[in-house]
């Protein structure tokens, strides 16, 4: 386990580093003159070279890298003052250090996304093992009419539908608004509550498909037999050794859709005018802010990596034939 | 008999790979370890042990499926063991395989004129009459309707498709096919077919066989000389009946007697029933064989000698010529009593 | 005398196992497959039952219904079938919760498919004690380990904790063998428990599996491809072809002197140890009936070689009876089966049918 841990966070690091290095060298390539944002009108050569040597815009790229780099873990000084670990730089745009903008809007995006997918893992789960449990009757017709409906609808539709139906039409649910969970739990859940639901959708269709037929599949296998042979019940067998079987892949399936889950946070995000790291990402690309981007870019790597480790160490869990190494 | 394939000193150790922070080569399972076997011009040579003893990748190292580790292959004195793919190719349209699983060894979307004709495809051989008239004559060689020539796989039964199997396998004309469990899938009343279809093409077309089973019985029908293997290496190898009815070593006795007969009951006296020696336990990991000897451990004979030394594939006291065995300690010559006629109705 | 249908004269008193005229139909896309037509027989305490037959001779088909484990759906069962004077057919799945993995347990062929990768081996071997017993979970613990013991694992208070891909084939058949006898069931099901194995360990398995009997005196129904593995492990033999039974009798009985031409074509198939090389074997021609068709009267005849014997269109048109006891279903005369096979066994060499 210790092995594995530490193979996987090496691994991950270089992951990060090529990633970071990717965007870095990339946000070079455009031809963009970041010094200009902050010049303001008026400008001239003179300050614009003031504006680069103060945030080092002056030096080869691939020093400019390293100091960076170098910032998130010792700080780092600028003309402006010091700016302590983990240094990402001031941001561009608004001349505010990047980190305390991060730090501001990654619990919004953590509670789209860990909820969403909560509610689509428990929803999702849930539809596929009851449509496997009466596989071939209306229950089981219902639910997979009702999850090729899902799986072709969008989250920028269904969020509208949702607004308009559900908060100014019936007025249920209140508008989708970020409230800090240790300010007030209740609010920061109903504020949630319409984002989950949109963005899981889609994810739910495609994990209640996935359940039921793993779940068919593993009600078909020998060992599922050999523990009714031994007097279980059907119920025991459907929860105890079905359920387990078709437990690996829907984990394995997960790790894979952690990537599109951060997009569909993104869209969501956007949809209920949320300030989370999607909005902040984008908004970092159209205006050239090379700190807020690479900020974004790299905790949003870093989250997708240690949960993937998770997801692995959950899987060798799961089944026990899967070693770490 | 001329020599057609001979391997020596054959080895494949399949490498484990572990150990931080970079992966290396950290043991081996040592699936093959240094066999000699000798394969001769229209003869059939049985390769049989349990699974796990090697003979599957021995066969995929003959027809150079997998590359050796160790070791010589000749066919007919050239030497292929590392040769590449186009140095490979004249040699590959005289050896053919045939696999065990009639499901999976035949692509499900071809038709049976495709697989058959495929191997003529790839070697860009243009028989007289065409290759549509080769496929059918071969399919009516191997018992097939010629006229299935456009049906797919799924539309046969096994036998069927093990047929198909063979046909493929004949399509070049090869001088030996190396068959691995070709009849182990099937059953029993398909397998005698197949078996029969087998022998028939043996002795018509004077193709040699490597014929590789687990089956003792089959084997014997079908084999004039066999090898038993175990844990990797040869430990006897003879005629056939030197090992049927003269095994030298103890693995082969054992093996012998626990095969279940039919005949035992098949009007044989209650008293004539063979002798039975039951193994213990479990044959040991490839990856750390036992030293020495590697059967000692689930040997009743085993001593000192056999942890300390390897036995070496000798012709042992006693025995005939061209019957080797790998034991420090033979068994004694006719250990079999002979067989009383049987009432058998195997025709 | 065992796998007889009740003796007229005898006491009525119903054999510990009995299965009387059953039939399993399961409707698929493509048909009703006759997977069961019409089978009968009994078992006693003590007593060993083989049941031989080909893939689709509805050998397993007949021992998931004895259990009652067929999906209900799309399955169609009849007949009965009595456990010790207890109707299984149509009785409540609890009753058969109840009577499963306790009173009848079953051992599946492929130890590696059948025994769940996700637990360990003890606590599979401990779950139906459990259920059945009420035991504690340290009490079933420890039951697990005594049965890991019996069936000849070593280290077996080590062992229990594994999980099945840790084991070895042959020991995974022992824990399943374990598995199925935690409960002392009074009669055991063993469906091909060998033919996943190698020779060395299936005759391990075997003796094992026969020791187990003398001690406990349960039944046993034994089912395979291989004659051999029969001849040496059950008493009686029941020889099953398309669904239906062909031939039974006492195992050496059937062995020695066979009765119907399907049973021939078994032995005349198999090479043999003993057997003399020369002779080739003698395949049954053509390839086993779809159950979705078939054939009307004796299901062997299109593969038979006796049906002009017979004359007439008798074998086409009228279904064979077997006959109670020892017997085969065949319409040729005793006379006639005695000369046929003595004829089978005179080498008539060049005989061997490959196509």
């Amino acid at each position: 386990m210790l092995r594995f841990l530490a193979r996987r966070v090496l691994g991950a690091l270089v992951i990060i580093v090529l990633i970071s290095a990717i965007t870095f060298f990339l946000f070079f390539a455009l031809p963009s003159e970041p010094a200009l944002m902050s010049c303001g009108k008026n400008c001239t050569p003179d300050a614009l070279a003031l504006i680069d040597k103060n945030l080092g815009l002056d030096q080869p790229v691939p020093v400019q890298y390293w100091h960076y780099m170098a910032g998130i873990f010792v700080g780092r000084d600028f003309s402006v003052g010091h700016c302590p670990a983990p240094c990402f730089g001031y941001s561009f745009s608004n001349q505010q250090p990047v980190w305390g903008t991060i730090v501001d809007r990654f619990p919004t995006t953590l509670s789209i996304t860990v909820g969403g997918a909560v509610v689509f893992l428990v929803v999702g789960v849930g539809i596929g093992m009851l449509a496997a449990a009466f596989r071939g009757t209306w229950v089981d017709k219902f639910f997979s009419s009702l999850s090729l409906i899902g799986n072709s609808l969008q989250i920028y539709f269904v969020g509208v539908i949702a607004l308009a139906v559900l908060v100014s039409g019936l007025h249920w649910m209140d508008n989708p608004a970020y409230y800090p969970i240790t300010e007030n739990p209740g609010k920061w859940f109903t504020g949630m509550l319409i984002p989950w639901l949109v963005l899981s959708i889609i994810f739910i269709a495609n994990y209640s498909r996935m359940t039921r037929s793993q779940m068919i599949e593993q009600l078909s296998e020998d060992h599922v037999r050999t523990a009714r042979a031994k007097g279980l019940s059907r119920r025991t067998v459907f929860f105890r050794y079905a359920w387990r079987g078709a437990l690996a892949p829907i984990v394995t399936i997960f790790g894979i859709d952690l990537g599109s889950l951060f997009g569909g946070a993104i869209i969501t995000e956007f949809t209920f005018s949320l300030h989370g790291l999607g909005r902040l990402a984008v908004s970092s690309v159209s205006e050239t802010d090379l700190p807020t981007l690479m900020a974004v870019m790299l905790v949003g790597c870093t989250a997708i990596v240690i949960a993937n480790i998770v997801v692995d160490a959950a899987y060798a869990f799961i089944d026990p034939r899967v070693r770490l190494a | 008999m001329t020599e057609l394939l001979v391997a020596e000193g054959l080895t494949k150790h399949f490498p484990i790979m572990g150990g931080f922070p970079v992966k290396r080569r950290v043991g081996a399972v040592q699936a093959v370890d240094g066999i000699d076997l000798t394969v001769r011009a229209g003869e059939t040579f049985g390769l049989v042990g349990e699974s796990g003893c090697g003979k599957s990748t021995t066969g995929r190292l003959l027809t150079r499926l997998l590359e050796p580790t160790a070791g010589r292959i000749t066919y007919q004195g050239q030497d292929i063991t590392h040769a590449r793919r186009r140095e490979l190719a004249p040699v590959r349209r005289d050896i053919q395989m045939i696999f065990q699983d009639p499901y999976s060894s035949l692509n499900p979307r071809q038709t049976v004129g495709k697989i058959v004709s495929g191997p003529m495809e790839i070697h860009g051989v243009e028989p007289p009459g065409g290759r549509e008239a080769r496929v059918r004559e071969l399919l009516d060689i191997v018992g097939l309707n010629p006229e299935h020539y456009n049906r797919f796989p799924h539309e046969f039964s096994g036998g069927q498709r093990q047929r198909v199997g063979v046909a493929r396998a004949l399509a070049l004309d090869p001088k030996i096919v190396v068959a691995d469990e070709p009849v182990s899938a099937l059953d029993v009343s398909i397998q005698a077919q197949v078996v029969n279809l087998l022998q028939r093409l043996q002795r018509d077309l004077g193709i040699a066989f490597l014929f590789i089973a687990h089956d003792l019985a089959v084997v014997r029908h079908f084999s004039q000389r066999v090898a038993v293997m175990y844990l990797g290496k040869i430990v006897e190898v003879g005629e056939r009946e030197d090992i049927y009815e003269r095994p030298r070593h103890p693995y082969t006795h054992a093996l012998l007697s626990a095969v279940p007969e039919a005949s035992d009951l098949m009007g044989a006296p209650e008293g004539a029933r063979r002798e039975r020696i039951r193994l213990a336990g479990d044959v040991p990991s490839p990856i750390l064989p036992p030293s020495g000897c590697r059967f000692r451990t689930r040997c009743w004979k085993a001593r000192e000698l056999c942890a300390a030394s390897v036995p070496e594939l000798v012709r042992a006291e006693g025995s005939g010529a061209g019957h080797l065995s790998a034991c420090h300690f033979p068994e004694p010559v006719p250990v079999l009593s002979p067989a009383p006629p049987l009432p058998g109705t195997g025709g | 005398m065992t796998a007889t249908p009740p003796d007229t004269t005898a006491p009525p008193r119903t054999p510990f196992l009995s299965v009387r005229d059953l039939y399993v139909r399961f409707s698929t896309e493509d048909g009703i497959v006759k997977a069961v037509d019409g089978l009968s027989f009994d078992l006693e305490r003590g007593r060993a039952l083989g049941i031989v037959g080909e893939s689709g001779s509805g050998k397993s088909v007949t021992n998931l219904a004895v259990l009652g484990l067929h999906e209900p759906r799309g399955t169609e069962i009849r007949g009965e079938i009595t456990l010790d004077g207890q109707r299984l057919t149509g009785a409540p799945e609890a009753t058969l919760e109840k009577l499963r993995g306790d009173k009848m347990a079953m051992i599946f062929q492929d130890s590696l498919t059948a025994l769940s990768p996700y637990y360990t081996v003890g606590r599979q071997i401990a779950e139906p004690y459990r259920k059945h017993t009420g035991a504690s979970r340290h009490d079933a613990r420890r039951r697990a380990v005594e049965m890991l013991d019996k069936v000849g694992i070593p280290n077996a208070a080590r062992r229990v904790d594994d999980y099945p891909h840790q084991f070895s084939g042959g020991m995974r058949q022992r824990a399943m063998i374990a598995m199925a006898l935690v409960c002392d069931p009074e009669l055991l099901i063993a469906d091909e428990p060998t033919t996943a194995l190698d020779v060395t360990v299936q005759a391990q398995i075997l003796d094992l599996l026969a020791d187990l009997q003398r001690q406990t005196g349960s039944a046993i129904v034994l089912v395979t491809h291989d004659l051999g593995v029969v001849a040496h492990t059950v008493d009686d033999l029941l020889v099953m072809y398309a669904g239906r039974a062909v031939e039974r009798g006492p195992v050496r009985e059937v062995l020695s002197a066979p009765g119907h031409p399907y049973t021939w074509g078994l032995l005349g198939s198999m090479p043999r140890l003993t057997s003399d090389v020369r002779e080739p074997l003698v395949p049954i021609p053509g390839t086993p009936p779809s159950l979705l068709a078939p054939p009307p009267g004796c299901p062997f005849h299109p593969r038979c070689g006796y049906v002009a014997e017979v004359g007439g269109d008798r074998c086409r048109t009228e279904r064979p009876e077997l006959p109670a006891g020892r017997g085969a279903a065949c319409h040729l005369t005793p006379e006639q089966r005695r000369t046929a096979l003595a004829a089978r066994l005179t080498p008539r060499p060049g005989r061997g049918g490959t196509r």
